[in-house]
């Protein structure tokens, strides 16, 4: 094997090579652009991934279809629960799970609120490294709002595995009115201050617009989805094409751009995130008030543990309100009622027989969730495009092969023809653009 | 075109190529002579099929039980909004099979990816070359016969460009 890369071979004796990253502020940490330069015009250029590397895909072979669930939340980490609904839907369809009416709203709620803060932290770290770091300032106070719905439901800002296989796992907080529609207010506020500051700024504008631009022709043949090949105007969304947990039902428009270039990505972007909040008002209205627990008198776990040594307690037994979903009577509402994929409610496991037995048959090394032999593909509409999983069972526990489709591994792919013939400064806002996460492209 | 006669037409057009046809939990996969890949996915591009997009590319190692690896591809048709799954398989001692490079662009990056993962040889390919592991790697990770958790060996530090 050559030791030496294809730009090193073929760079002419009297251009420059100059490495750009993978230690550099505008690589998001982990891709390394190697340039052929003259002056500083990019000749030829060379990408190099895999710095972040750490083997997702033979991890989850060695995993539970259960236990792997915590692996997906670090593929896309700006947008961890979109990546756990994707994964979960996988396994559904080859169960042949239904989930019902409610833990699928709330998915949905749980995704369109990732897919606002993947674009905003995109948008921002792409403002950021052309100047604009008042935007990002801005973007990262609403990016909070919007983690702030997500952390007092799921207890975890970025790591939430909070959607399990049939269901999700607990119920939405209690004040999830109050925390979203602050967040909606708060967000629909920032986007309107950064369209003021950057829609018609010409710094910016000379930046982006023209530069890093795609045919529709290219952006297809690189298998781009998502913001990215919208903003060429294909009009290709997963949720409109292949629709999943009921989008079909709610009101959207699939936003699309004209020139494929960096100010249309950024422009899809924002009118997206427009489109998701009006998506996330549509949610919360459907979404019911949790039904009240029923009345009567209520004990400790630890009391219910020791009574049930001699006969099982029928008090109701009192949840912290971090365990919400296990409470039995909720359980109903947010997880298919299937043996084989649910995972049976504490309140069983900790005071029967036969709860007991349940859960250990539901953990044991070999029990568990075991999809019948076959291969499947599915795919969501993640923050960069479409999202998909494709799984082989050979009716184990564990998946024999499961493999992700990253959505900015083909979108990166195209960063070299993009940046030939440009200047250095361009490969920013067009690296930018891309949202590159590290977690997804290099697995 | 429904799907019944997307597989009369698929197998008109693609003749010798297609080994058989299958269903997996509801989706169609069309199983191609491992020597016709590059053929048949070319024909396919081209309307009235129209997959216009390689969605995604990867392997499956059956080597232990079956002696084979197989490759799977999922192609995209934007007008028609289907998409398709195909495979194929090739001998696990010498896998070998024709690159798509030339067809579509992430052609190169998915294929260095399984010569990376699987050590499949695409021939044709312009540049195969490790991808996400780096050169001097020992093995193909994702092969069963890669263990879990194997140290690899220190490399000596790059003279660098």
């Amino acid at each position: 094997m050559d030791p030496l890369a294809r730009i090193q071979r073929e760079a002419r004796p009297e251009s420059m090579l100059l490495n750009m990253g993978p230690s550099h502020p505008a690589m998001h940490g982990t891709l390394r652009i190697m340039l052929e330069l003259d002056g500083e015009k990019i000749l030829n250029a060379e990408a190099e991934i895999g710095y972040l590397h750490r083997g997702f895909e033979k991890t989850c072979e060695n995993k539970t279809y259960f236990n792997l669930l915590i692996y997906t939340d670090r593929l896309n980490y700006v947008s961890p629960l979109i990546n756990n609904v994707g994964y979960v839907m996988t396994v559904e369809k080859m169960m042949g799970v239904t989930v019902p009416e409610r833990a699928q709203l709330i998915r949905v709620l749980m995704s369109e609120v990732s897919r606002v803060s993947d674009h905003l932290t995109c948008l921002a770290a792409m403002a950021m490294e052309n100047g604009a770091f008042t935007v990002f300032l801005y973007m990262m106070k609403a990016r909070e709002f919007l983690w702030d719905v997500i952390e007092f439901t799921t207890g975890a800002r970025m790591t939430t595995s909070y959607v399990r296989i049939g269901g999700v796992r607990a119920d939405l907080h209690p004040g999830w009115r109050d925390s979203l529609s602050t967040a909606i207010v708060e967000t629909r506020k920032v986007l309107k201050d950064v369209s003021g500051l950057l829609d018609k700024n010409s710094i910016f504008i000379g930046r982006t617009r023209g530069v890093g631009a795609i045919s529709r022709e290219d952006a297809l043949s690189y298998g781009w989805t998502g913001p990215c090949l919208r903003s060429t105007g294909i009009p290709y969304d997963v949720r409109k094409a292949h629709p999943y947990l009921g989008y079909d039902r709610l009101a959207f428009e699939v936003p699309v751009g004209e020139r494929g270039d960096n100010y249309d990505r950024y422009i899809v972007r924002m009118r997206e995130m427009e489109q998701s909040l009006r998506i996330l008002e549509q949610v919360a209205a459907l979404i019911p008030d949790a039904a009240p627990l029923p009345p009567g008198p209520e004990i400790e776990p630890a009391e219910a543990i020791r009574r049930s040594r001699r006969a099982r307690a029928s008090e109701r037994i009192r949840l912290s309100p971090n365990l919400e979903g296990s409470e039995i009577q909720r359980l109903a509402g947010l997880t298919a009622q299937d043996k084989r994929v649910a995972v049976p409610s504490k309140e069983e496991t900790y005071t029967t027989m036969e709860g007991l037995i349940d859960h250990f048959l539901f953990f044991m090394s070999g029990k568990g969730i075991r999809p019948p032999k076959g291969d499947v593909y599915f795919s969501v509409e993640g923050g960069n495009g479409e999202l998909g999983y494709y799984i082989v069972s050979d009716g184990t526990d564990r998946p024999y092969r499961l493999h992700l489709r990253a959505p900015c591994f083909h979108i990166v792919s195209a960063l070299e023809q993009l940046i030939r013939g440009r200047l250095i400064a361009d490969v920013i806002p067009t690296f930018g653009s891309m949202n590159m996460i590290g977690g997804e492209l290099d697995r | 075109m429904g799907q019944e006669n997307l597989i009369e037409a698929v197998r008109e057009k693609l003749g010798e190529a297609v080994e058989r046809v299958a269903d997996s939990f509801g989706d169609t996969v069309v199983i191609l002579r491992p020597g016709a890949v590059r053929a048949a996915m070319a024909a396919l591009r081209e309307p009235p099929f129209d997959y216009a997009v390689l969605l995604d590319l990867t392997c499956v190692d059956f080597a232990a039980a079956e002696g084979r690896f197989e490759l799977v591809y999922h192609l995209y048709s934007l007008s028609r909004n289907v998409r398709l799954r195909l495979k194929a398989s090739l001998p696990a001692a010498a896998p070998v099979v024709e690159t798509l490079v030339g067809l579509w662009k992430n052609a190169e990056w998915l294929e260095r990816e399984v010569y990376d993962m699987f050590g499949v040889d695409f021939r044709g390919h312009p540049y195969l070359r490790r991808l996400l592991t780096y050169e001097g790697f020992e093995g193909h990770a994702l092969r069963k016969s890669y263990p879990w958790r194997l140290a690899q060996p220190r490399i000596p530090l790059k003279d660098d460009v």
